[in-house]
């Protein structure tokens, strides 16, 4: 049998290259690249947080009201944090689950349903109301409620039939822009004060958070965040595609599922937050991919984590300090965030 | 031995394939034949659990596919479609290298290496093993994705149409690869082909089939029969004798 013989033949002259590895990186070089990136954008991130904390502090620092300062701005600083992890973690996530680059969970309705629930309450109940729907109960309902939502989509339309990932993005597309109608209908019929009052809210911004969620938002994500990070080794296969993770013994649909209850989680956390950030998971994801060449979420996620703070923080930065402004930091992300990417496309030519 | 028990698959009230019973020997090379729409790749994917019949049973080497863990069951039994999504900074190497998945579940020892390293030198991809996927020609991914499933070790390899996009002298390489595959290491190959002459060539038995059933399953001599081949496929076809087996002329 000179099939065999032959194959023996090849087998064997492999064995002399014992240094063919198939490390997650093409070259060293990659992976040199990808640890000095890596490195830059948390000293950045760092930098922009020690600047964030103590620049244009009107006190010295030998003054007693120094701390509580120090401490009020911590506050921002924690809700950026959590922000950037839900954002980045669950972009990343979400992308590599549904096999496409484009859509973001915040496309899926996620932030359209937070709008509604706002607009809704302010519409329905009155200022008051409105004013009230905040605290531990309302969040951890709206939280739920996304949450909610999000299962009944994922479930309802990948287990169906006619399971469909691209179907589940279209009709999750045209949900968010049914709310969003809905809402923006609503906002057109409020008084000007009540319109006023509620916009400050639907525009992200960390001023929103309220450090009393605190100890409710950062045990979930902590949690959460794990569990994605665990999940890395089989979001890898997840990302090949439907037939390829079945052949290889992974259950394509209950693996998507639990990889977007996960997602939702995350996002409605950030979303109940800091409210909507639109552009700003598609950015992180995006120059992720940019910077760390390479298929492994072991390598991704880091990558998302560390860029994903460094734009939070550097946009809020810009913000207070250089532009001396206290407004809406989606406008600045979205700025020059928007630049950013499309000098990295343009030279790149590749998503 | 792959027994499928009265597999039916509805797609629409009036389209289905099916029941079909057939028991396809361990070991050796299998070509499904047949004109579209025939049922051919709905029995491969049906086989492969990538599509849920709708009655019957299949049992892979007495595993039952519905009831058996999937990542038990891609120890014994792995499945190529023609159409692979591919995400971009994926090397051939890393690709191959998932085929280990089922064992080492992400953590590749250096045994597994070893068998990444083997079947890349097997389908002749040891230059482009750096390669990133989107850099390859249709032909080459579609190599690197037959190493991977090999890689897998699997005793049952399905392939639906491992030909696409393969020129002459590549689709006879990959076949010749493929009939070392089974006959040098035991593997049941099960393939989707549209070539009779190259199933005719390179398999052991051939199975064809016609309107969602098994119309003919037996050794290459009993299947190129001019007026069974004329019957499935509506179309004159006239056998001779070749060099190397019988020859479909078309």
């Amino acid at each position: 049998m000179n099939f065999a013989v032959n194959f023996q033949n090849k087998s064997q002259q492999c064995l002399d290259n014992t240094d063919r590895k198939a490390s997650a990186f093409r070259t060293k070089r990659d992976k040199k690249r990808y640890w000095i990136l890596l490195i830059i954008f948390i000293v950045i991130g760092l930098f922009s947080v020690y600047g964030l904390l103590v620049y244009n502090n009107p006190v010295p620092i030998t003054s007693p009201s120094f701390k509580p300062i120090v401490n009020r701005r911590m506050t921002a600083i924690i809700s950026m944090i959590i922000a950037a992890v839900c954002q980045s973690l669950s972009t990343v996530a979400f992308q590599s689950s549904t096999n496409n680059r484009i859509i973001t969970p915040s496309l899926l309705g996620f932030e359209a349903l937070y709008s509604t629930i706002h607009t809704g309450t302010m519409f329905f109940f009155g200022i008051t109301a409105f004013v009230g729907f905040s605290g531990i109960g309302p969040f951890l309902l709206q939280v739920g409620l996304m949450v909610f939502l999000c299962l009944i989509l994922y479930g309802w339309l990948l287990s169906g039939k006619y399971g469909d990932m691209q179907l589940m993005l279209l009709v999750g597309v045209i949900i968010g822009t049914g709310l969003r109608s809905v809402a923006s209908f609503m906002r057109r019929m409020l008084a000007p004060s009540e319109f006023d009052v509620l916009q400050a809210k639907l525009f992200g911004s960390v001023s929103n958070a309220d450090s009393a969620y605190f100890p409710i938002a950062i045990p979930i994500v902590i949690v959460v965040g794990i569990l994605i990070l665990v999940n890395s080794r089989k979001l890898n296969i997840l990302s090949l595609g439907q037939s390829t993770s079945t052949a290889l013994g992974v259950n394509h649909k209950s693996g998507v599922i639990y990889t977007l209850v996960l997602v939702s989680v995350l996002m409605s956390i950030s979303t109940a937050l800091v409210g909507p950030l639109t552009f700003y998971g598609f950015l992180v994801a995006t120059l992720t991919y940019q910077a760390a060449p390479t298929y492994d979420h072991k390598y991704l996620f880091p990558m998302s984590l560390a860029i994903g703070f460094v734009i939070l923080t550097s946009s809020y930065f810009f913000m207070y300090h250089v532009f001396r402004a206290q407004g809406v930091v989606s406008v600045i992300i979205e700025l020059f965030g928007g630049i950013t990417f499309l000098i990295v496309m343009l030279r790149k030519g590749t998503l | 031995m792959i027994n499928i028990k009265q597999a039916k698959k509805c797609y629409t009230s009036e389209v289905s394939i099916g029941p079909i019973t057939i028991d396809i020997p361990k070991a050796g090379f299998t070509s499904l034949i047949g004109p579209n729409g025939a049922g051919k790749s709905t029995t491969l994917l049906m086989i492969g659990r990538l599509l849920n019949m709708d009655e019957g049973q299949i049992e892979v080497a007495g595993m039952n596919i519905n009831s058996t863990k999937s990542s038990d069951l891609a120890k014994k039994l792995t499945i190529l479609r023609q159409e692979n999504h591919y995400v971009t900074r994926l090397t051939v190497r890393q690709l191959v290298g998932f085929g280990r998945f089922p064992y080492s579940k992400g953590r590749l020892t250096n045994e597994d290496e070893q068998i990444i390293s083997k079947y890349i030198d097997f389908l002749e991809l040891t230059e482009l093993e750096g390669r990133y996927l989107d850099e390859l020609s249709g032909g080459q991914r579609q190599r690197a994705y037959v190493a991977m499933v090999l890689c897998q070790e699997t005793d049952y390899v399905l392939l639906d149409e491992p030909l696409n996009n393969l020129d002459i002298a590549r689709s006879v390489q990959m076949m010749e690869h493929l009939k070392i595959a089974a006959n040098g290491l035991g593997r049941t190959i099960l393939t989707v082909m549209h070539d009779i002459n190259f199933a005719a060539r390179y398999s052991d038995r051939i199975c064809a089939m016609k309107d969602g059933k098994i119309a003919a399953f037996g050794t290459v001599n009993e299947i190129m029969n001019s007026s069974l081949l004329t019957e499935i496929f509506e179309t004159k076809i006239e056998i001779i004798d070749g060099p190397y087996g019988p020859i479909a002329i078309y």
